[in-house]
């Protein structure tokens, strides 16, 4: 394993602790983007380029796009709100670090690594034909859950504005 | 990366479940609607590290990615669809905290 | 041929958007129950060799890999007699017309997932099938918009979601040991090399996603919250089917193609099975709402189908598939009762209710052959799948099980009993002295699926020769 990859997967666990941990909603969707964003790279880094575009531009920018703006509807926090908030968050989440260190501690030093015998795979193919060629059932699903996803949309946001 | 499969797989194993371990804590610590969004989110996250792990590994990167593609693409509109109950919610209670919203018991 | 299942309903979807909505409103309705009616009609009465007879006419362009066998065709017939039911139910008890266009449409569209999630043979593509249903599904519950609704509809977003990762970590780990995420790829690597722990952990991961969107009993506290918040014809479908898709049909389908039953497998499908049983009956008993008690029947009786699967015989698959019918229709059944109920006296609550036996006469009658179809009650229908089950237990050795399965059939004939008394018996409670038998086309639909109670409990030959036979062979 090459120290780039361990510094990212690394970086990784960091980003999405920080996600976890910090107070205000928008910091977290900022930490959730940038895990997004860090695990791109990763996917580059694993010999596939066009997913990690995709990850890329789709749930880093557009999921934070949702979560930015359901936020900015909705969470109007008064300063000692968010002074209470910060120590009940404390008190919860401090155990989390403490969590994972024991737990990887725990895998690193008394697991050994599962019994793995690799398949034989076709050699390589492209991406864009087994989406294409192969994953017929899928391109149907994506279709269907997008149509449904217009449903969701025409329905749970487009009488919002006319009641208002 | 030239290393043993096997070392590799184990490294962003233990990773993966840590970063999962974070995802879940954050599911079951929060009181806050969109929190528990994010979380999902993190999980999400690791299980899409998986797949392309395992693609990598198998050497088999083109059915991982398009698994990965069709993946986000309902992620998203599950989101979207999270996100207007979410609204609608806020604007019942005036609030996204769930602890108010204990109407429904099991 | 059989892709027209998914792909006549999405074109029916398509066009009824792209039209004038003048028009579209009142077709929408009459097409959506055409197709489902056309499936029905399709289903029952051809054989499996019609349908491999005929090669896909769009093979060539757009393979979607689907295949049929005899639980496809148990699975697709009850599918499309609960979409039907669930449609009339939504068209007389949803006053709006624009939401009853958008009911329509979503119903639809689950029914697209459904049928397809019963004819794929890819691991990802029933992932992705099962989340058409579900976020179609979150959108229904919803759809009413008050504040319990919505809570519902989060409630069954979060936990479909934590299943979602579930499922989605155990096909990365199948991926990583076979290569690929077709059943037949996952059973190659599988039964080549008798798996180890990381094909244990897949497997678990999976059943344990699978025991959550079902509803079963360590993860059902969310079922009733959606049941009982959702609009009434919305949970005629949840009910109906979409808690048996992934407790009954994806169980039964992994365990004759993707993962062999291992005796430990076993052991687990029978606990969670008898666990549901029993808590579902027992939750059942203590409830006051109409709706909820359904749901936690609903439990109990995809415990039954569970326990089935884990006995593991022949016969045991052939009684699993029938109930999985069985069930679908006498939830259907007692859910319609439930929006006549509601539609009538305006409450849900139990205890609200009192002496309608005199106001709604055929209510009153389906909704008894509806429980007692539940609990076992010869000759409905019920009575002939729950005495295979027992009988297969009792043949693969395992008493215990099978007491526990007879004493719970008791209990639920128990709480059948206590609700048609609050219900219908005894003097007529206050204000409801308007209330009479809610529409002709409700009536219609009750009696209908009564009449189907009953007559497959009498013919019980015939369903169990031509679609349950076939089930059993598929095993082995």
């Amino acid at each position: 394993m090459a120290a780039i990859d361990l510094i990212l997967i690394i970086m990784l666990l960091l980003t999405s602790l920080w996600t976890v941990l910090t107070i205000r909603l928008i910091r977290a969707v900022v930490g959730l983007a940038l895990t997004s964003a860090i695990l791109s790279v990763i996917m580059f880094r694993l010999g596939s380029p066009l997913a990690a575009v995709f990850e890329l531009s789709v749930c880093s920018g557009l999921i934070s796009v949702i979560f930015v703006t359901t936020i900015s509807f909705t969470s109007r926090v008064s300063k000692e709100r968010l002074f209470v908030r910060r120590r009940e968050r404390f008190v919860k989440f401090w155990y989390l670090p403490l969590i994972l260190i024991v737990a990887g501690f725990l895998l690193l030093h008394f697991s050994h690594p599962p019994a793995l015998k690799l398949p034989v795979t076709p050699a390589g193919q492209d991406v864009r034909s087994v989406l294409w060629n192969l994953r017929h059932p899928d391109l149907l699903g994506q279709v269907i859950v997008l149509l449904a996803g217009a449903f969701g949309v025409a329905i749970l946001f487009k009488e919002d504005t006319h009641e208002r | 990366m030239s290393v043993e499969p096997l070392q590799l797989f184990w490294y962003f194993g233990i990773f993966i479940i840590l970063i999962s371990i974070c995802g879940v804590y954050c599911i079951l610590a929060t009181f806050n609607l969109i929190r528990a969004l994010i979380g999902f989110e993190i999980l999400v996250k690791a299980a899409t590290l998986l797949i392309i792990l395992a693609g990598y590994l198998t050497g088999n990167q083109a059915l991982a990615q398009a698994l990965v593609i069709t993946l986000i693409v309902i992620e998203v509109v599950m989101m979207v669809v999270a996100g207007g109950i979410v609204l609608w919610l806020y604007r019942y209670n005036q609030t996204i905290d769930t602890r108010k919203l204990s109407n429904l018991k099991g | 041929m059989v892709s027209l299942f998914i792909l006549a309903p999405f074109a029916a979807a398509l066009i009824l958007n792209l039209l004038p909505k003048a028009l579209t409103h009142r077709l929408a309705f009459w097409v959506a129950a055409g197709l489902a009616l056309a499936q029905a009609a399709l289903v029952a009465f051809h054989p499996l060799l019609f349908w491999s007879a005929y090669p896909d006419p769009l093979g060539p362009f757009f393979n979607l890999q689907f295949s049929l066998d005899g639980l496809s065709l148990v699975t697709l017939l009850s599918i499309a007699i609960v979409v039907l039911a669930t449609l009339v139910a939504g068209r007389y008890t949803i006053t709006e017309e624009s939401k009853r266009f958008n009911f329509t449409n979503l119903v639809l569209i689950t029914l697209m997932g459904m049928n397809a999630v019963a004819m794929t043979t890819d691991l990802f593509s029933l992932y992705v099938f099962l989340e058409v249903c579900a976020i179609a599904l979150f959108i229904l519950i919803a759809l009413k918009k008050d504040k319990l609704a919505l809570e519902g509809a989060f409630k069954y977003l979060i936990l479909s979601a934590i299943a979602t990762v579930l499922m989605l970590f155990s096909i990365a780990l199948f991926l990583l040991l076979s290569g690929g995420v077709s059943f037949s790829v996952i059973y190659g690597a599988l039964s080549g090399s008798g798996g180890g722990f990381l094909a244990k952990l897949a497997m678990g991961l999976f059943l344990c996603g699978l025991f959550i969107k079902a509803g079963l009993a360590p993860f059902h506290a969310w079922l009733p919250d959606a049941h009982s918040s959702a609009p009434s014809a919305a949970s005629v479908l949840l009910s109906g089917m979409v808690t048996k898709i992934p407790g009954a049909y994806i169980l039964m389908r992994l365990v004759t193609s993707v993962f062999p039953l291992n005796p430990q497998m076993q052991n687990l499908l029978m606990f969670v099975g008898v666990f549901s049983i029993i808590i579902g009956a027992q939750g059942a008993f203590y409830q006051h709402n109409f709706k909820r008690m359904l749901a936690y029947s609903s439990v109990s009786q995809v415990g039954y189908i569970v326990l089935a699967l884990g006995c593991g015989t022949p016969l045991a698959f052939a009684g699993a598939a029938f109930h999985l019918f069985n069930d679908a229709i006498s939830k259907t059944l007692l859910f319609v009762n439930a929006c006549c109920l509601e539609k009538e006296t305006g409450t849900v609550d139990m205890d609200k209710m009192g002496g309608l036996g005199q106001r709604m006469p055929i209510t009153n009658f389906s909704c008894l052959v509806g429980a007692f179809s539940a609990a076992g009650l010869p000759p409905l229908a019920g009575f002939w799948s729950k005495f295979i089950i027992i009988l297969a237990l009792m043949q693969a050795g395992k008493p215990v099980y099978a007491t526990v399965a007879i004493l719970a059939s008791i209990l639920t004939l128990g709480y059948a009993l206590v609700m048609q008394r609050k219900i219908f018996f005894g003097g007529l409670a206050d204000g409801l002295q308007q209330a009479k038998e809610a529409g002709i086309g409700l009536v219609l639909l009750e009696s209908a699926l009564a009449l189907v109670v009953i007559a497959v409990g009498i013919g019980f030959a015939f369903m169990y020769n031509n679609f349950m036979l076939p089930v059993g062979e598929i095993v082995f």
